[in-house]
């Protein structure tokens, strides 16, 4: 019995083998393929599940609506990556020969696999775009041809984060002296902002501690007796996941004010407030994206997607929430330099480099936000050769319990800071690596 | 029909004791090795090698290195990624200080500093046992990583606290390809996995395992206690050194310190036990059934979605698949405590009576 058992089950494992192999999705030839490389699974999965649903949602809305892009149906393969490099770079493996013209552009939604394909990426001329995430000094596009850190950087984030600190206490000046804790998830992604950190300090006279919290941080005492003990101004919250809603319960509980903490945009979405219920009330985060179903383009995805059930999102209450709609701007970025790729090249299939130029020569303004149904919803961006990042600027919402507030306007970032750091780091790796820089003014 | 040994008489000790005693074997290995080292690179594609393949094989080289630890000297160790990480790093370092270096030579410079490292956290071994020396082990993980993350000289000040491997050139061939990067990482892995192979042979790998069988009668035949124990964390930790800089160098390209963390301490642990304990061919069965199943599992499911056109929710798959992966695992472990060498061992030895069982 437990021979047969065991033979049917051989039998079945390599048969199955045989025809994974054997057979793959077909794709029809007017079509643009992008890959939703993401995670719906593990402790990130808000995250992950929250960005792509909102990518495919804005994709079904212009596949349904307008037909594609001119014309090119958008197509896209789920990839389980798990928030784990290793499976990452498998899915970037998997994903980038499928379709007529292979993988567009890469969404990596995690610093760490962000890293792991800047290389393989610019190897196989395929776009690596890492909205609010991944490498800062990618900003520099003379080193890092292929990889978008558009919207606003890391460290543009905390510059302006530190001006929004800056403008609580009334004035620039009246930072010297003041005291902040920078709690942060200890991996790349929480490192980052540690030297632009120290460079503020010295500039504007305030001290700094770095305390590090280990992945995946559901245990926070320690740190938090240590904010205790130095009594901060301000806590900058650097979490990610299910260090976000700890953190906060353990303010609460050291008795640190919420509305003292500052959070970055992976800590401020409502994943990361609901669990800490009424600790989070009055905890203030940046956001590159505003929630709500009331922008036009959300209407028109509520229109054309949910209304024929074929939406990403299985529970209502998170259309419109921040991952949701992080995912609509990430959509929207994407269709754009498709779109302006097509300008160039024509209204069929673009490849990967051809994407790569669209990308750099993307320039959404204001008047093509109201077009699309966005404004609002994102700040006008403007790439260029120099600059990949192409917008920076951030706004603050605090939570209060219910939902998230708008606080504060658009703050841009203190780019005479970050530019010059951003170069320095770019030109060290391009040392590292022997990579001549391009020269911008050849670009067409 | 096909393990007929009739004729196949062994005249000398060598014959008795090589490898592969019955001669089919030899002539599938062969085979086996010729398809890995000639055919694989010629028809696999970029996904295969550089996803599937080179990844099983830096996996099953880290499992052999625990599995000579845990295996053959049975002292459990929840430190293997710590090694790894060690060997990274180390190699990284290496290159980098030091630009003339070759880089096989780095990589086993690195492996010798994961030896070293192993060696320190192997000292408890000689006091503490079992369950108790797991813990043990688990303070070299959380140390090694902890020190990789705070002290910038590891990762040459990088502000993230990542590296990116150098490039590879042998002989002035730059390894860049996942073809050559495939072949570079199954040379070293068939060579290792020889050298381990032969070790456990070998004195020494007596010695190991009377150490695991019975530690005190070991010492009663007159095996040291301290050199024993320590060498088999140092040869252990070399080859799960070695692992880590192929892992960096050769797949991942770019790697932080959180790569290594204490999951693929316990991956590892659990290739070596799904492969089987005490056996070399298991380090491989064991690494590619933790790998490749559950990449394995989601094209099936992505295949049965095109096929049958059922449009499964995404993440309930997801779930699914981890799922299926576990009951796999416990019902291997149910059907063969030993692992999955114990089965091949069982079948071969089916097949060398068959037709006429007895």
């Amino acid at each position: 019995m437990l021979k047969r058992t065991r033979q049917m089950a051989l039998g079945a494992l390599a048969g199955a083998a045989m025809l994974a192999l054997a057979s793959g999705p077909s794709f029809a030839q007017n079509e643009q393929f992008i890959p939703a490389n993401g995670y719906w699974v593990g402790p990130y999965a808000p995250g992950g599940s929250g960005f792509f649903g909102g990518v495919i949602d804005y994709f079904q809305m212009l596949n349904t609506r307008d037909g594609g892009i001119n014309g090119v149906k958008l197509t896209w393969e789920k990839c389980e990556t798990e928030y784990n490099n290793a499976r990452g770079v498998e899915c970037y493996e998997r994903s980038k020969k499928k379709g007529p013209t292979g993988a567009t552009v890469v969404h990596p939604l995690s610093t760490g696999i962000t890293y792991s394909l800047i290389e393989k990426g610019t190897a196989d001329k395929i776009p690596l775009i890492s909205m609010g995430y991944g490498r800062t000094d990618a900003a520099d596009g003379r080193v890092f041809p292929y990889v978008f850190p558009l919207i606003t950087t890391y460290w543009s984030q905390n510059t302006a984060k530190i001006k929004f600190i800056g403008t609580k206490e009334g004035g620039m000046d009246k930072l010297k002296g003041k005291k902040i804790v920078n709690i942060y998830h200890d991996s790349a992604y929480g490192k980052e902002t540690i030297p632009v950190l120290d460079v503020q300090a010295k500039k504007y006279g305030f001290t700094v501690t770095h305390i590090a919290v280990p992945h995946p941080g559901n245990e926070q005492q320690a740190q938090w007796l240590q904010v205790r003990q130095i009594k901060p101004d301000w806590v900058i919250l650097r979490g990610w996941g299910v260090m976000n809603p700890t953190a906060l319960k353990a303010a609460a509980r050291a008795g640190f004010p919420r509305n003292k903490i500052v959070g970055v945009w992976w800590s401020g979405a409502e994943e990361d407030v609901i669990p800490a219920g009424d600790a989070a009330k009055g905890y203030i985060a940046a956001g590159f994206n505003l929630p709500g179903t009331n922008f036009p383009v959300m209407q028109e995805i509520l229109k054309q997607v949910y209304k024929n059930g074929k939406g990403e999102m299985e529970d209502d209450s998170r259309i419109g929430s921040i991952y949701h709609t992080r995912g609509v701007v990430a959509g929207i970025i994407t269709a754009e330099a498709i779109r302006t790729a097509q300008g160039k090249y024509g209204k069929k299939p673009i490849t990967g480099e051809q994407m790569r130029w669209g990308i750099e020569n993307l320039n959404i303004n204001d008047a093509r936000l109201k077009q699309l149904g966005a404004v609002g919803l994102m700040q006008a961006l403007k790439v260029s050769c120099m600059d990949h990042e192409g917008g920076g600027a951030v706004k603050f919402l605090q939570w209060n319990g219910k939902k998230w507030n708008v606080i504060t306007d658009w703050i841009a970032s203190d780019q005479s800071i970050v530019r010059p750091m951003i170069e320095q780091s770019a030109a060290a790796y391009a040392k590292e690596k022997g990579i001549t820089p391009r020269d911008c003014s050849k670009e067409s | 029909m096909l393990y007929r040994e009739a004729g196949q008489f062994k005249a000398t000790y060598v014959e008795d004791q090589q490898i592969f005693p019955i001669r089919q074997d030899r002539i599938a290995f062969a085979i086996l090795l010729a398809v890995a080292f000639l055919v694989v690179p010629l028809v696999g594609n970029q996904y295969w090698l550089s996803a599937i393949l080179t990844p099983f094989l830096v996996a099953s080289l880290a499992t052999i290195g625990l599995n000579i630890l845990t295996g053959y000297a049975g002292q459990l160790s929840l430190g293997t990624a710590a090694f790894m990480a060690v060997g990274a790093f180390m190699a990284y370092n290496f290159e980098l200080r030091m630009p003339w270096m070759p880089i096989l030579g780095s990589f086993a410079l690195a492996g010798l500093c994961a030896a070293a490292v192993g060696m320190v956290f192997g000292l408890p071994s000689l006091r503490i046992k079992g369950f108790y020396l797991a813990v043990a082990t688990l303070a070299c993980q959380f140390f090694v990583l902890w020190a990789l993350q705070r002290i910038g000289w590891f990762t040459n000040y990088s502000t993230s606290g990542v590296i990116t491997a150098q490039k590879i050139v042998i002989l002035g061939y730059a390894v860049v390809t996942p073809a050559s990067k495939y072949l570079l990482t199954l040379s070293v892995v068939a060579v290792m996995a020889l050298l381990a192979k032969n070790l456990m042979r070998s004195q020494t790998g007596r010695a190991f395992m009377a150490v695991r069988d019975m530690d005190v009668a070991a010492e009663v035949i007159g095996i040291r206690m301290m050199r024993t124990k320590l060498l088999a964390f140092a040869i252990s930790s070399f080859y799960c050194g070695v692992a880590g800089a192929l892992y960096a160098f050769c797949y991942l390209g770019t790697v932080e310190p959180e790569a290594f963390n204490l999951d693929i301490s316990f991956r590892i642990l659990f290739m070596v036990i799904v492969g089987g304990v005490g056996s070399i061919l298991g380090s491989f069965l064991g690494a590619g059934f933790i790998t490749l199943l559950p990449i394995f599992l989601n094209l099936v499911s992505g295949w049965i979605r095109h096929t049958f056109g059922v449009e499964l929710d995404h993440a309930m798959l997801s779930n699914l698949e981890l799922i299926i992966f576990g009951g796999l695992i416990i019902f291997f472990l149910i059907v063969e405590p030993l692992g999955l060498a114990r089965l091949w061992q069982i079948g071969k030895e089916k097949l060398r009576l068959w037709p006429f069982p007895h």
